[in-house]
């Protein structure tokens, strides 16, 4: 445990499996450590960890550090934000990695905060680079370039932390690919004190009702999207969506400014700040196509963009733009599918 | 029992309806092209506190903010809705302040501010879309925090339970006074503004907005404390200088883009009959649909 400056990502452990973007990270913490020559190490805090690590090891990581106590799940923030910041005291890390999930984004600032070190939220790529300070002219190299849409969407940043550790950064799930690296991978599991990293006044807020469920609505997995926008007009306005959909039997997303403008529910909301998708056909209609929507189905295998606007910024990036009111498209689209396929 | 309510909330361009007209030549933000409005989920926290003010008559509800001088319009706008009062957080050298530099002087500011039982705020603010701002006060604070509130459900007994809506279900929690609350999107709207709020309430002012006032409308806000706002700098919340702005950001922009997509060679289609029913066909023989 004298090992420092290593990649550390916080895993989020519910019902006996780890989730999907801490997998992610770890997958993305492997490529950034190889880059760097330093060691890939994953947290889990919870209860009934068993043989956790078994699962871990495979996405290239070293070392799992397991704190397990029952009183640290369901995860409450006092108590693991406490894990992190005195872990962190001793192991030092360079870069920290963690979901943004509810638990990232509840977890994260919190550390940082204690730590004093910077915090990116929702990025969409990680990269390893140098920085030279353009007032001071101090260099450093090495650093974890965060690189996020930011102002809505309009604009893409690229933030640094050169005086901070560690480097601390949320990415939401599907952004990163999940992929082992070797399944025979071997790594070393080290088994925490809680009591040596949690006061008992950390457990201040208690959990009293919980019900976990799953989003009925499965838009990551799905082949085929159709997607509507704020040109949609009306909630009614998505209802060919759905026809569309369920004729070609996938599934309904829609665009930040469709979602707030209650057109569709929060967990269809496609871009930076909703879910990333890679169907194989993604069907936008009357989508403009900010960059935080784009960046969130840009690796679809074929775009088609149906919009009144010959110039919406979609149409750039999609393989056949169809010019003219969804309204009129959509249900020919159902018509000639239902008419040609058998 | 009456309640010292805080309400954190940010003046925020409205992102959500940029035009085209909003983006600079040079890729930089045309700030002047974006209204500034109240931050939405900072109304959703604002109504939360309302309602608690309801149940506890008698309580005071600040809303304090941290932005430009003219910050100080929500400060209005939260007055009309049925907050107290509110203190505007100023100062040239909060420029350039990340979330971590802005968390440091809001609790520098919430701490000058000393007696409260409940700290609420928006979850996130849509020019960042960061949701780390509250957690880090109530770090900084020292506090329990509840993020992702969607219902107050109780407060008494110097404990408040609350209804968290997280991505994957709901969570009832419960935690002791005082805490810092982050509320989301999902909860209640925010009541509109009430008429005699807003006649009682028009001419509130802070000091720099007094400054610039005729004579005789400073001598009818002089005459009526509830017509004036706050205004704090960073000297006045002890605010160490190395903490705040740009100085107090561990993070730094490296490059901002205005990002181009590596347009693909489109094929643009007509919309007859005929066309749409190609490319129906072209999507069912390579096997993407069907």
């Amino acid at each position: 445990m004298t090992d420092k400056n290593n990649i550390i990502v916080y895993c989020e452990y519910e019902d006996g499996k780890v989730a999907d973007v801490s997998l992610e990270l770890l997958t993305k913490g492997r490529v950034l450590a190889d880059k760097l020559g330093v060691k890939l190490e994953a947290l889990v805090i919870g209860d009934k960890l068993d043989n956790i690590e078994n699962t871990l090891y495979p996405y290239g990581v070293d070392v799992v550090y397991k704190v397990e106590d029952s009183r640290l799940y369901p995860y409450t923030s006092n108590p693991h934000a406490a894990v992190l910041i005195n872990l962190f005291k001793e192991i030092e890390p360079q870069i920290c990695l963690m979901g943004a999930t509810c638990i990232g984004r509840d977890l994260g600032p919190r550390v940082s905060s204690c730590l004093h070190s910077g915090l990116t939220a929702d990025c969409t790529a990680l990269e390893i680079g140098d920085h030279k300070d353009p007032k001071t002219g101090k260099e450093y190299t090495d650093l974890l370039y965060q690189i996020r849409p930011a102002f809505g969407g309009n604009i893409v940043a690229t933030i640094v932390n050169p005086e901070c550790r560690p480097q601390m950064a949320t990415v939401r799930e599907g952004v990163m690919k999940k992929e082992i690296k070797d399944a025979s991978y071997k790594g070393e599991a080290v088994k925490l004190d809680a009591d040596k990293y949690v006061k008992p006044e950390d457990f201040v807020v208690e959990i009293i009702d919980r019900h976990i469920e799953k989003s009925k609505v499965n838009i990551k997995n799905s082949p085929i999207i159709v997607a509507g926008g704020y040109g949609m007009g009306s909630k009614e306005g998505f209802d060919m969506l759905f026809d569309l959909a369920n004729t070609l039997g996938g599934e309904v997303g829609a665009s930040r400014a469709a979602v707030d403008a209650g057109f569709a529910e929060h967990d269809r909301q496609i871009g930076q700040t909703g879910v990333t998708v890679r169907p194989k056909l993604y069907i936008a209609c009357g989508i403009s196509g900010q960059i935080q929507h784009i960046a969130g189905m840009q690796d679809s295998s074929i775009i088609i963009s149906i919009n009144n606007d010959p110039n919406a910024p979609i149409n750039t990036i999609a393989d056949y733009v169809i010019t003219g009111n969804v309204e009129d498209i959509v249900p020919k689209l159902i018509k000639y599918y239902k008419k040609n396929s058998k | 029992m009456s309640l010292n309510i805080i309400v954190l909330a940010k003046q925020v361009p409205d992102t959500r309806n940029v035009g085209k007209d909003a983006m600079k030549a040079d890729g930089t933000i045309n700030r002047a092209a974006l209204p500034a409005i109240f931050n939405p989920e900072d109304l959703n926290a604002l109504e939360q506190a309302l309602r608690l003010k309801d149940a506890n008559p008698g309580s005071t509800i600040t809303l304090l903010t941290m932005g430009l001088p003219r910050a100080s319009e929500i400060i209005r706008e939260a007055i009309y809705r049925g907050a107290d009062t509110g203190i505007v957080l100023t100062d040239r050298t909060l420029g350039g302040a990340d979330t971590l530099a802005t968390s440091y002087t809001l609790a520098q500011a919430v701490k000058k501010f000393g007696n409260y039982d409940i700290i609420l705020g928006g979850r996130q603010a849509i020019d960042g879309d960061t949701a780390q701002v509250g957690p880090q006060i109530a770090e900084k604070l020292g506090l329990p925090q509840v993020t992702y509130a969607e219902e107050i459900l109780d407060l008494k007994d110097g404990k408040v339970t609350i209804k968290r809506r997280l991505e994957n279900g709901v969570e009832t929690v419960v935690a002791p006074l005082p805490c810092v609350v982050t509320v989301n999107g999902s909860a209640a709207d925010c009541r509109p503004r009430n008429a005699r709020r807003v006649q009682k309430y028009k001419y509130a002012v802070s000091p720099s907005e007094k400054e610039k006032l005729s004579d005789e409308m400073k001598a009818i806000v002089d005459a009526r404390p509830y017509l004036n706002l706050q205004e704090w700098s960073a000297a006045y919340v002890d605010a160490d200088p190395e903490q705040i702005g740009l100085p107090g950001s561990p993070t730094k922009v490296k490059a901002i883009e205005n990002v181009v997509f590596t347009a693909k060679e489109s094929l643009t289609l007509g919309n007859d009959d005929e066309a749409i029913e190609n490319l129906v066909k072209e999507l069912i023989a390579n096997h993407t649909i069907g």
